[in-house]
């Protein structure tokens, strides 16, 4: 095996997993409609009863990408646990095709996917009123943290994928992710929360990946938070390609 | 060159605690093609997937197309395809894209790939198709293009994986062709499957598998020589006359349902055996209500090589 043919199987294994994302009914609905759903149901609804001291849509908008990101991971965990069900990865090692390609068509797509609904959010959300005080360089390193988060989440996504022995299972274990993004300042300032909530709620990822995204776009000084999210993302990653790596050969082994 | 296609010898493999294989020997010629016949949690899927190098053996070694299936796994996998039970394809491509996929992670160039999934499409009678998403496939449509996934190259040797289960007859019959084209053009074939009829057909050689080993083995000839390829089911008229009947056949007898009052023997099913049968069972033309003919089944295999009934297990 050379890592020609690696290089060659990592951009297949994309295309595959894209054209099948395209096609997916449930995936490509949960990649365009709730992410729209979601932020109008957020300003529309219940923005008017939350006091955040700034416009409703500029608060809400990073909060609402990362629930996006849950679920677009839910879509990637059921996809990798379909595949390990289904005999098509016995095929693929069999044709010396290496499970790290297959895993990073997965991430890959996870993260198109993901960024497609973040442009989404970002048009709906600029129709609405939405307005940032950023320049194009805060909007650029807001863009990387997102980025760095969405990646992570694709390659927790994966490792869930390959832990889960249904394709069901997985989609009910990515509901974590998705769910992770209310007690956190997504949707409602910390203060307003019970105080036993509010410490955990500041020290998960989200809430410090969404501060410094709201901080970024907002044009107010982001500081270590931005240094804090990525390092975070980077964390997220690798233990979920420890993790992804061990089950997948624990699953592939018999 | 070595003449053996595969070579395996003492496989021993367990899950956990129960042992799906027990020392399993195989030798398979260059160009032929051997059938693995057993029942289901044989170990026939452990041993195809073993020899295809998708899992590890705890014991024991294995060669397939002259290369070592642990050690040189890399070089196994370049010269075999393996076609497991459940289609390995994505219902959300079109039969074309799939084999092009295929072709592309065999490292095919794009032109190359796409002649050649055009060739496998009119071969397999899926010219009309090619282009609707698998899921809208028949069974047998599915089928063929995942023996068609298997063949973008052309590997040395073919892995099948009961190629023919849930297969109505013009399916099979369809995939039996192409077995037989493959080998006609000097590929060899490992195939399970659980019909002595298909692996009779099909098979140079074949080895009767039962708990993880190998009962017994031979051309489909040696084995129909012990076995006889058909069974003669005898209706007695009454329990008194079954139980007379199978005390004077003894081990003659392969089958035997008493509710019915129904014993079976081996036969090859021509007149002249099946009347001498007859005659010796039921001299004076009273003892014997009615009796049938059948295609000898797996288990009347089996109970003729193991003097024991087929105990199927659920693996």
């Amino acid at each position: 095996m050379s890592d020609l043919a690696l290089t060659r199987d990592v951009p297949t294994m994309v295309g595959r997993d894209l054209r099948m994302s395209v096609r997916n009914v449930d995936g490509f609905i949960t990649a365009i409609a709730l992410p729209v759903m979601l932020l109008l149901m957020f300003v529309y609804l219940f923005g008017g009863a939350i006091n955040t001291g700034t416009t409703y849509v500029d608060y809400v908008v990073p909060g609402v990408l990362l629930v996006c990101a849950g679920f677009g991971a839910a879509t990637t965990a059921m996809s990798v646990a379909r595949d390990l069900e289904s005999s098509i990865v016995d095929r693929f090692r069999s044709m010396d095709v290496r499970g790290e390609s297959w895993l990073a068509g997965h991430v890959v797509a996870s993260v198109a996917r993901n960024l497609f609904s973040t442009v989404l959010v970002f048009a709906v959300a600029f129709a609405i009123g939405f307005r940032s005080h950023a320049d194009a360089l805060h909007w650029l390193v807001a863009l990387a943290v997102l980025s760095a988060f969405v990646v992570a989440l694709s390659f927790l996504a994966a490792a869930i994928g390959t832990l889960a022995m249904s394709s069901e299972s997985a989609n009910g274990m990515s509901f974590a992710i998705s769910f992770l993004a209310y007690p956190s300042s997504a949707f409602v300032p910390l203060p307003t929360m019970p105080s036993w909530l509010q410490d955990f709620a500041r020290n998960q990822p989200e809430t410090l990946v969404i501060d410094a995204i709201r901080d970024l776009l907002n044009g107010t000084p982001a500081g270590s938070a931005v240094w804090i999210a990525l390092l975070w993302s980077v964390g997220i990653a690798l233990a979920s390609i420890i993790v992804g790596g061990i089950f997948y050969r624990r699953r592939t082994a018999r | 060159m070595n003449e053996l296609a595969i070579e395996a010898v003492d496989l021993v493999h367990s899950y956990g605690d129960h042992w799906v294989l027990d020392g399993i020997g195989l030798a398979v010629g260059r160009g032929t093609v051997f059938a693995l016949l057993g029942p289901n949690g044989a170990g026939k899927t452990t041993i195809i997937r073993i020899l295809a190098t998708v899992i590890k053996a705890d014991a024991g070694r294995a060669r397939v197309a002259g290369f070592d299936v642990e050690g040189e796994r890399h070089d196994v996998r370049k010269r075999i395809s393996l076609t497991g039970q459940y289609a390995a394809l994505d219902e959300l491509q079109t039969g074309r894209e799939n084999l092009v996929m295929m072709g592309r992670l065999r490292q095919l160039d794009r032109q190359t790939t796409r002649a050649q999934a055009a060739v496998l499409l009119e071969r397999f009678d899926l010219a009309e198709a090619a282009d609707r998403r698998v899921g809208t496939y028949s069974g047998g449509m599915r089928r063929r293009l995942d023996l068609a996934a298997g063949l973008v190259t052309n590997p040395e040797v073919v892995f099948l994986d009961e190629p023919t289960t849930g297969l109505d007859p013009r399916g099979r019959q369809e995939v039996w062709d192409v077995i037989t084209g493959l080998s006609d053009a000097g590929t060899t074939i490992l195939l399970t499957t659980q019909y002595l009829e298909e692996a009779d057909r099909l098979a140079h050689r074949l080895a009767v598998i039962n708990h993880g080993r190998i009962v017994a083995e031979g051309s489909a000839d040696d084995l129909k020589q012990r076995v006889a390829s058909k069974r003669l089911d005898l209706v007695l008229v009454d329990d008194t006359t079954y139980l007379a009947v199978a005390a004077e056949l003894g081990r003659q007898v392969i089958h035997m349902h008493r509710p019915t009052s129904t014993l079976g023997v081996a036969t090859n099913g021509a007149a002249p055996d099946v009347r001498a049968v007859l005659d010796r069972v039921d001299p004076s033309r009273d003892r014997i209500a009615s009796f049938a003919v059948h295609t000898a089944s797996l288990d009347d295999v089996f109970m003729t090589l193991t003097g024991h009934d087929l105990e199927p297990t659920n693996v």
